[in-house]
């Protein structure tokens, strides 16, 4: 006998009853959410919590997307846009170099960017923020792509580094055999031989970036300038007691990445895991 | 080494000075943008925070006075840094002692759930794809005492008597924050555990469950030994990612109520955002980076030393 009945049946019984109550926790939260969402700011208050919405209203939706949301949003593209395809070629730059180049204090300098993983960039928040106001950045897109360059580098450089030792030497062998330098064989080569490892960073630093906060709280002060996490926050000094209005951004702002997930879980839950590496 | 090797090499003799100097530039240029990038951003900040650390100044005028090590004579006796540093020690424990446990049965469950198992995972990962700002408001109505649904919960199945202000009580705040870091987390270390449990060899169960193992045993003794390197690289995660925690608290409480769940980046945020004392909260800040790269290295020391006794 394998296993005795008994524990069969409770395996049996356990496995869906387990998974289905860590649904119920997953879900409830963002049931509230949506079915919040739907209702009027008189029926939060004066009906239940559970209580279906009266109506499939649209009226917090229209509100919230005929005011500033839509600029948060394209702020928002555009600095994870840009600084994503940075991040995208300034670390497989140095992938390139580590993976295949020979030179002085290789080991060394690797070692020192992937040890940057574990500095809490809390405290380069103060010196960025003076920085920041000195170049005249402050309060516009451009002042976060560079920290958002650069915090996202050291993790970036170290899974391209990783993927870019597992190319065949030979490939690079016949590259140069047929005359081409560095530059056109991490541009031919390399590049293109990269995608997965490419995909993961785009992935990973995309979500991350899509929604930070700190950043973009200290770096910005207007709407015009601010992303998509600080709608949340600013709506939220705007509303105060309109909870349904509130949640509607909330809802508004997670939407984009859920649309994104329900086209490549598995590459998104992929790239997110990248994260294991940290540290 | 190879054929291909002994080829090039006089190629790469006869290419001439150009492009010698060229091949000894290269790595340098290959380098040049990801090391300018962080000496601008990371290494340059980290360095003026501990100069900033030195100075009595409100970030505005140019009245910035030099006073040595004041303000770190002044960290050492402040007990509202101490108690946020503690406060980041009970959410690194607890955050593993909840999210561990709890992300093994999962990945356990959806290791026998068959075809539902996808789903299931797809689903319980959706709370990584927030950001901490959205949970954070999220969970301010979800506590909320009159409006929140947690307390209405409470209520339905006949525990109202345990309903609370869970976030303006000062016994509950930091464990109410605590859950939802936890909720988001959680997942993230199923997956990694999912992962672990498929690297198990099928044939290894196979033939003990032919000797006449359990599936039980085989998970106590086989499979969980199997996985203590992946555990190992989970706590470590969890706790660094606790010591340098700010987003969600500071949108949920602010790090209150009366500094209930203050942690060291909040205190820090307080400091220089909303007292103006720039050279204080640079303290905190260099504090902080002290004690988190501390904590982190004798970690990774640790876990690394397991990891080649193993």
């Amino acid at each position: 006998m394998a296993s005795s009945p008994v524990a069969r049946a409770t395996g049996r019984v356990a496995v869906p009853v387990l998974g289905l109550f860590w649904l119920a926790v997953t879900t409830v939260p963002f049931l509230f959410m949506v079915m919040t969402s739907f209702k009027s700011q008189q029926e939060s208050f004066s009906s239940s919590v559970w209580a279906l919405p009266e109506a499939l209203d649209l009226v917090n939706y229209n509100d919230v997307l005929s005011g500033p949301f839509l600029t948060y949003f394209k702020n928002s593209v555009m600095v994870v846009v840009i600084s994503v395809l940075l991040i995208m070629l300034i670390s497989s730059m140095a992938a390139f170099a580590f993976a295949r180049m020979r030179f002085r204090f290789n080991e060394a300098i690797f070692g020192l960017i992937v040890a940057g993983m574990i500095v809490p960039i809390h405290i380069t928040l103060v010196p960025i923020y003076l920085m920041t106001r000195q170049l005249g950045l402050y309060d516009s897109q451009f002042a976060l792509i560079g920290p958002y360059v650069a915090t996202s580098l050291p993790i970036s450089v170290f899974i391209l580094t990783e993927f870019m030792r597992q190319i065949p030497k030979e490939l690079e062998e016949a590259a140069r055999l047929d005359g081409c330098g560095p530059f056109a064989i991490f541009f031919k080569v390399f590049l293109p031989l990269s995608g997965p490892g490419l995909s993961t960073i785009a992935i990973y630093n995309g979500i991350m970036l899509w929604n930070e906060f700190i950043f973009a709280y200290v770096l910005t002060s207007s709407t015009g300038t601010r992303t998509l996490p600080l709608a949340i926050w600013d709506y939220q000094g705007q509303y105060t007691a309109n909870i349904p209005a509130i949640l509607t951004v909330v809802t508004l702002t997670s939407l984009p990445l859920v649309v994104a997930y329900a086209f490549g879980q598995e590459k998104i839950v992929k790239g997110m895991m990248a994260g294991s590496l940290k540290g | 080494m190879t054929l291909t090797d002994i080829v090039t090499r006089p190629a790469e003799g006869g290419a001439g000075g150009a492009a010698l100097s060229l091949r000894t530039l290269a790595p340098a240029i290959f380098l040049a943008p990801a090391i300018l990038m962080l000496a601008v951003y990371l290494l340059y900040p980290l360095v003026d925070s501990f100069r900033l650390s030195l100075l009595d100044w409100n970030g505005l005028g140019s009245d910035a006075r030099f006073v040595g090590l004041d303000n770190w004579k002044k960290l050492a006796s402040d007990t509202l840094f101490w108690e946020a540093a503690w406060n980041n020690i009970l959410l690194a424990v607890f955050s593993v002692l909840v999210q561990m446990p709890i992300a093994l049965v999962l990945a356990v469950v959806l290791d026998n759930a068959g075809r539902g198992s996808r789903i299931l995972k797809i689903l319980y990962f959706l709370p990584l794809l927030m950001s901490s700002v959205a949970l954070g408001v999220l969970f301010k109505y979800f506590y909320d005492v009159t409006f929140g649904p947690l307390n209405a919960i409470l209520d339905f199945v006949g525990l109202g008597y345990l309903a609370q202000d869970w976030l303006g009580d000062t016994r509950l705040a930091l464990g109410a924050v605590i859950a939802v870091v936890c909720w988001q987390y959680i997942p993230f270390y199923m997956v990694l555990f999912m992962a672990g449990l498929a690297s198990f060899p099928a044939e290894i169960s196979e033939a003990a469950k032919l000797d006449g193992a359990s599936e039980t045993t085989i998970f106590w003794k086989m499979k969980l030994p199997h996985l203590k390197g992946t555990i190992r690289t989970a706590v470590v995660l969890s706790v660094i990612g606790a010591l340098r925690y700010f987003d969600l608290i500071y949108v949920m409480t602010g790090g209150g109520p009366e500094g209930a769940s203050e942690l060291m980046a909040t205190y820090m945020y307080r400091n220089v955002f909303s007292s103006f004392q720039l050279g204080y909260g640079s303290t905190v800040a260099s504090g902080m980076f002290i004690i988190v790269i501390l904590i982190a290295s004798v970690l990774l020391r640790f876990s690394k030393r397991y990891e080649t006794e193993v």
